[in-house]
């Protein structure tokens, strides 16, 4: 379409304007037939004249703009293929679509996708669109809407906003509101020639956050290509460094604290898909290679659960917690009864067997499900970022997972502590004969614990499948990060997974912005192998009489 | 228990010689094709398509009748995502099984792991992924695009439609996206922009854990000037990025992200909500509205059995490769690889999205570039097109170690023809 002539274009234009000027003059009022041929312009356009038509639209001032523009940013703006006439869909999903005629908002009946052009937008246009149409969002009674539509206008503030945003500053109650359009009318003043008004709104703006307020006010101490200042006036630029300064200091520390999340949450992570191992590495001493796989096979379930249940994606990740848990659990049951069981106390076959397993259950899961990644939708509960404040962000999905984690572990620790089978499963580990002596079934208690193990894994596989793709190659990508927290932690304790799993992911985000994250991982690793070379036994070795023998 | 392993060891060995003995069996009147993709590992994801796309183009020429007379047929192997395991299986398809042609590889380390077999066994590979350049093999044929039927546009179009004045050149670990990256930093420069406007960074295979890095693209997005990315993350490591962009609500208005890896089959994995508007540069969408598209698309969907299949990129430069290749042997009136070669300059082939591909003595071809826009659906938006066909350059003229290069197979029957010492060197095998 960019290709075409411009004098074509225009040609073209012309010809719809006229048919469908004559089409509907005959039953409407002036003002409709402008709006309509204006809306008829839409079809043959370029992004660059959609977005001078969109204006002229909102300078005429019909009263249907906000409903047209807005079915245009969400693309549900279509013409119909026979007659070329402008319509609107209710919503973009069904086929066929219910049509609004755009000017008297009626009813237009349905009509088939493919009966109907869709009047398309690029980036740019949907961005003006959104700038444009929050205007009509400063009037609403939600004081979200408000507060995005203050937001957007910031973006580009013109005098039009600026005078609209002045108007509301008088009627604004919600405090967030007014604090985001007393930050705009600030930003306005700072371009003004009052000086008094500026040093003013220097004062009010070094109590933001925001970059962008960060970056206008360092815009006033620019110099100049020949080193003087743009700005003149010194008491300003004084002002202005003072206030730059206040904000810097503000943001470095919430950047600091954004770090100390992101370590906390891939830590999190990290102590996730390792409590399971240290269960059956740490307490049972079996080395399983398969644990990443059980942990594909928990975002496989996840996956399953989701195209069961399609209409309840919010509540299906719940769902899926337990039946993930039964999943890897049943399996690990299962290959602890037909394998592992065979091979205790040798430790080298236990790790070719069960990396052997790996690859069956990689290859069964490749045929069938097919070797494409699988896409587990996220739930809306967990997108999106919870905003504290304007310089930080913490996403949802990550927030909860460190939740999770943290959940996860209080249980497992509790079950260990406190139950019957946590006991049994103690016992049996610190010494086996005296155990069977006891009356404990300590073949049980082995199926149960690697049974513990693996469901926990699975159980993991739910929250990587948030994180990452589901497919056949998930488990392999994390089965040595698991293996490296428990070796660092202490294996055979809980509390070391946890501490080591959390440092090593702190550690991580702190070198990752200066070194890349290739480096960022290698120094880890470096460093674990220099720390186990002084403490080969971890952070939090076993000590007592069932240290010895292992 | 040594015994047992023994005993396993044999079982399998002679499992391995009885199938391949059966795959050798002579028959006279066939034209093996090799078939060279991974069917397990990392990249199945994205080759097992190729291979069905050629397996379909042979169902198809066999419909025909089959080519001089013969019945095609394919010869299926799997490197498994390995790169040494790929010169095996290419000496195996040369040397053992004789076959006319491969199609196949994806990654470029595969291809280089390949080079040297294909150019000892006087092999022809046909080659569908778009790629770094520097490279013309007087036996590869590329059908995917060079840097400047893909990156260059894509930059071209941030910088004067988009007005973008800051640049992230965000790539994975290994030599496609360092290549591509170099040649677009030394491309950037050259047009004024900054050094300090050009941040660069990589990420290992199968990164997930984009948080850190996504912070410091908005943070380096926020220094008042349009700012836009430029990914050659390729695989897995996209899904976890896209969906961190999300939740970090950087929305493609603000700082889009132009994508060189990314198409139909990728997003197919994704939800993909969070990522419209971001951008594609491609020689093909799935969305173009052709008749020839149609056709495909629709030959595609009965052939795999599944209406919910993509289609892209590389399996239309294997439709492309595939049909040349079939009108070079109608010319050569032969599958010897010489004769082959030797035809296949200078004949054309319809592209899926209109207009024809020619092939170019460099062993290049000529592509349309299109940008897209991701939909809510899935699919792509066509929101630019090159004005006409752009010629493939395996020389990048923008580095100044490659500028005076130049690839010819027809006149200079040289891949790396320095025009100013007149000296041809490296990719010279004769």
């Amino acid at each position: 379409m960019k290709n075409t002539p411009t004098g074509v274009r225009w040609v073209l234009m012309l010809f719809a304007l006229l048919g469908v000027g004559v089409d509907v003059a005959h039953a409407q009022s002036p003002k409709d037939t402008g709006f309509v041929s204006m809306l008829g312009e839409l079809r043959e356009a370029t992004y660059t004249d959609k977005a001078s038509i969109a204006e002229r639209l909102i300078q005429d001032g019909h009263p249907n703009v906000r409903a047209v523009l807005t079915a245009f940013l969400e693309d549900r703006l279509y013409f119909r293929n026979d007659d070329q006439k402008v319509l609107l869909a209710k919503s973009a999903d069904v086929d066929p679509l219910n049509l609004i005629d755009p000017v008297s908002m009626q009813d237009a009946g349905s009509a088939p996708v493919d009966k109907l052009t869709k009047i398309g937008t690029n980036n740019s246009l949907r961005r003006m669109l959104r700038t444009t149409l929050a205007r009509f969002g400063l009037s609403s009674p939600d004081a979200g809407v408000r507060l995005a539509a203050v937001r957007d206008m910031l973006r580009s503030l013109d005098e039009s906003n600026v005078a609209l945003l002045r108007e509301r500053f008088d009627t604004e109650t919600n405090s967030r509101v007014k604090k985001e359009i007393t930050t705009g009318l600030a930003l306005a003043a700072l371009a003004g020639s009052d000086t008094r008004a500026r040093l003013e709104a220097l004062r009010t703006l070094k109590n933001s956050v925001s970059q962008d307020v960060r970056n206008r006010v360092a815009l006033l101490l620019d110099k100049n290509p020949d080193g003087s200042f743009i700005e003149t006036d010194d008491n300003v630029r004084q002002a202005a460094s003072a206030s730059l300064e206040v904000i810097d200091e503000w943001r470095a520390l919430y950047s600091a604290l954004e770090t100390l999340f992101f370590g906390l949450s891939l830590g999190s992570v990290l102590v996730l898909i390792a409590i399971g191992l240290a269960i059956t590495f740490g307490v049972m001493g079996v080395i399983n290679m398969a644990h990443g796989e059980l942990m594909m096979l928990g975002a496989y379930t996840t996956y399953v659960v989701q195209m069961a249940m399609p209409g309840h994606i919010g509540i299906s990740i719940l769902v899926a917690i337990p039946a993930a848990f039964i999943v890897a659990g049943a399996t690990g049951v299962l290959l602890e009864r037909t394998i592992i069981r065979f091979l205790y106390g040798r430790p080298l076959e236990t790790l070719l067997a069960t990396f052997g397993v790996s690859l069956v259950l990689q290859q069964s899961v490749r045929s069938i499900f097919s070797a494409l990644n699988r896409s587990v939708v996220t739930p809306d509960w967990m997108s999106g970022s919870l905003q504290l404040n304007d310089a930080l962000a913490i996403t949802y999905n990550r927030l909860y997972i460190v939740l999770f984690t943290l959940i996860v572990f209080a249980i497992i620790l509790i079950v260990l502590r406190s139950t019957r089978i946590g006991l049994e499963i103690r016992a049996v580990s610190q010494n086996r004969a005296m155990a069977k002596a006891m009356g404990i079934r300590t073949e049980w208690v082995d199926a149960m614990t690697f049974g513990l193990g693996s469901a926990i894994a699975g159980v993991a596989g739910v929250a990587l499948s948030q994180l990452t793709n589901v497919g056949p190659n998930l488990g392999q990508s994390y089965i040595i990060d698991s293996f490296m927290v428990v070796v660092f932690g202490g294996v055979g304790n809980l509390w070391g997974s946890l501490i080591g799993g959390m440092s090593m992911g702190i550690v991580n985000q702190l070198l990752e912005p200066y070194s890349g994250a290739v480096l960022a991982k290698i120094f880890v690793l470096v460093a674990l192998i220099l720390f186990i070379q002084i403490r080969p036994r971890g952070l939090f070795p076993q000590t007592g009489r069932s240290a010895e023998d292992k | 228990m040594k015994r047992r392993m023994m005993l396993i060891a044999a079982w399998l060995l002679l499992g391995a010689t009885v199938s391949s003995r059966m795959a050798a069996a002579p028959q006279q009147d066939v034209i093996k094709i090799g078939v060279l993709h991974s069917l397990s590992g990392t990249m199945a994801i994205s080759e097992t398509t190729l291979k069905d796309t050629i397996l379909l183009m042979i169902d198809e020429q066999n419909k025909k009748g089959g080519l001089l007379g013969k019945k095609l047929q394919a010869v299926v192997v799997d490197p498994a995502s390995n790169w040494p395991l790929f010169a095996e299986k290419a000496a195996q398809l040369l040397e053992k099984d004789k076959v006319a042609v491969v199609f196949g590889c994806w990654t470029s380390v595969s291809r280089k792991s390949v080079l040297p077999v294909f150019e000892k066994d006087n092999g022809l590979l046909f080659y569908p992924v778009q790629y770094e350049g520097e490279e013309s093999s007087k036996n590869v044929i590329y059908t995917g695009a060079a840097p400047n039927q893909q990156a260059i546009p894509a930059v071209d179009y941030l910088m004067k439609d988009v007005g973008v004045k800051r640049w992230v050149l965000e790539g994975t670990d290994y030599v496609y996206p360092r290549t591509t990256n170099k040649i677009l930093e030394a491309y950037l420069l050259s047009k004024g922009v900054k050094a300090e406007d050009i941040s660069i960074n990589y990420t290992p295979f199968g990164h997930s854990d984009w948080q850190a890095r996504v912070a410091a693209i908005k943070k380096f997005g926020s220094a008042g000037k349009k700012t836009a990315v430029v990914s050659t993350i390729n695989g897995d490591a996209n899904v976890p990025f896209y969906k961190e962009l999300g939740n970090q609500k950087i929305s493609a208005e603000d700082i889009p992200v132009v994508a060189f890896s990314v198409g139909e089959e990728e997003l197919s994995g994704v939800d993909t909500k969070p990522l419209v508007g971001h951008l594609a540069a491609w020689n093909y969408f799935e969305s173009i509205n052709t008749p020839e598209n149609k056709a495909f698309i629709a030959q595609w969907k009965g052939f795999i059995k599944n209406p919910k299949r993509t289609t892209n990129d590389p399996m239309e430069a294997h439709y492309i490769g595939f049909n040349l290749w079939v009108k070079a042997v109608q010319k050569a009136g032969s599958t010897d690889v010489d004769k082959v070669l030797a035809a296949l300059p200078g004949l054309e082939t319809p592209n899926l999205t209109g207009g024809m591909a020619k092939m170019l003595p460099n062993h290049h071809i000529t592509k349309p570039v299109y940008i897209g826009e991701v939909k809510a659906d899935g699919q792509f938006n066509v929101v630019w097109k090159s004005a006409g066909l752009v010629p493939g350059d395996a020389w990048s003229d923008y580095l100044p170690a490659s500028k005076d290069i130049d690839a010819d197979w027809v006149t200079l029957k040289c891949g790396n023809y320095n025009k100013v010492t007149k000296k041809c060197s490296g990719q010279n095998y004769k």
